[in-house]
């Protein structure tokens, strides 16, 4: 794999999580860091259990109980962080950034029943406020290029397209100077 | 069936050897594996020959493995089509920590210009 290119000057204000907003469906929502309790897992469980496959991007969400654990697994692991957006007890959406070598990658998934109502959002700005706290400097993501919502949220949020020769487009972000000064 | 397997190195591409290795001991297929120049891979052809050998030899098959230089991905399907292989096979992709899937390069520019039939081994 050859090095990912990152922008060099940092991204815009991100806020700083719990996030509580009405959604323009005048729900509730809050966007708040996942906590590791047995109760927020259950409940992202059972977000994914329902999760439409037509919204899997690059093969995941996997589908199935056992194979969706599997996979939370590792991406609610310690060194990752992650975000849910929460409507009453219900998890309506969920940001994460992984780590990797240099970087971290981003996904963001938002149940069906809450699609465009902002929260999708909200959820990417909390997280990446989240992530700047904790000294994430870089970010990046792919994206499937026909996904034109994602790709225009992404972009609005600040990533900056990195690769655009494969079918998955990649995009990068910076959150913080890095400590070597290099770019 | 008359079977190309094109391996470059990467995690992806070695299951595809395996899976072709063991299809060809039960299936009787006629097995080529080409071993490709994948920039984006960090083991070397000799390496990649030395393991494709091991695989045919302990599986008990006869396929011959071969070092094909120059653009892996139309190379192979240069090679299919003048020998008149039925089938493709090839890595289906590497798994991103995150558990994406990213296909590769070579099975891009495969899928996308082969006369063949193409498989991804997952």
């Amino acid at each position: 794999m050859t090095g990912r290119r990152f922008p060099e000057t940092v991204a815009g204000a991100f806020p700083d999580v719990p996030v509580p907003f009405v959604d323009a469906a005048g729900r509730d929502v809050e966007i708040r860091a996942y906590d590791g309790s047995d109760g927020a897992r259950e409940a992202l469980v059972a977000m994914y259990d329902s999760f439409d496959p037509a919204d899997r991007a690059q093969g995941i969400p996997p589908g199935g109980d056992e194979r969706i654990r599997e996979w939370l697994e590792t991406i609610l692991a310690a060194d990752c962080l992650n975000v849910l957006a929460w409507c009453g007890d219900e998890v309506a959406g969920h940001a994460t950034l992984v780590p990797d070598d240099e970087a971290y990658e981003l996904a963001i998934f938002v149940h069906q029943d809450y699609q465009e109502a902002g929260i999708g959002t909200r959820l990417i700005k909390g997280l990446l406020g989240y992530g700047r706290a904790a000294g994430v400097e870089k970010v990046w993501l792919t994206v499937e290029r026909w996904n034109h919502a994602a790709v225009s949220l992404y972009k609005k949020i600040g990533f900056e397209t990195s690769d655009a020769e494969s079918f998955e487009m990649e995009m990068s972000l910076r959150l913080n100077e890095s400590a070597d000064g290099e770019a | 069936m008359k079977v190309l397997c094109g391996i470059g190195g990467t995690d992806d591409s070695l299951r595809a050897l395996e899976r072709s290795v063991d299809r060809a001991a039960v299936a009787d297929d006629d097995l080529t594996i080409a071993v490709l120049d994948n920039p984006d891979s960090t083991r070397t052809p000799d390496d990649l020959v030395e393991r494709a050998a091991a695989a045919v030899e302990s599986a008990g098959i006869d396929a011959e493995v071969r070092r094909v230089d120059g653009d892996p991905g139309s190379r192979l399907i240069e090679i299919a089509e003048d020998e008149g292989f039925d089938e493709i096979v090839l890595g289906g992709g590497q798994t991103s920590p995150m558990g994406k899937i990213t296909i590769g390069s070579i099975a891009e520019f495969v899928l996308l210009n082969a006369k063949t039939s193409v498989t991804l081994v997952r």
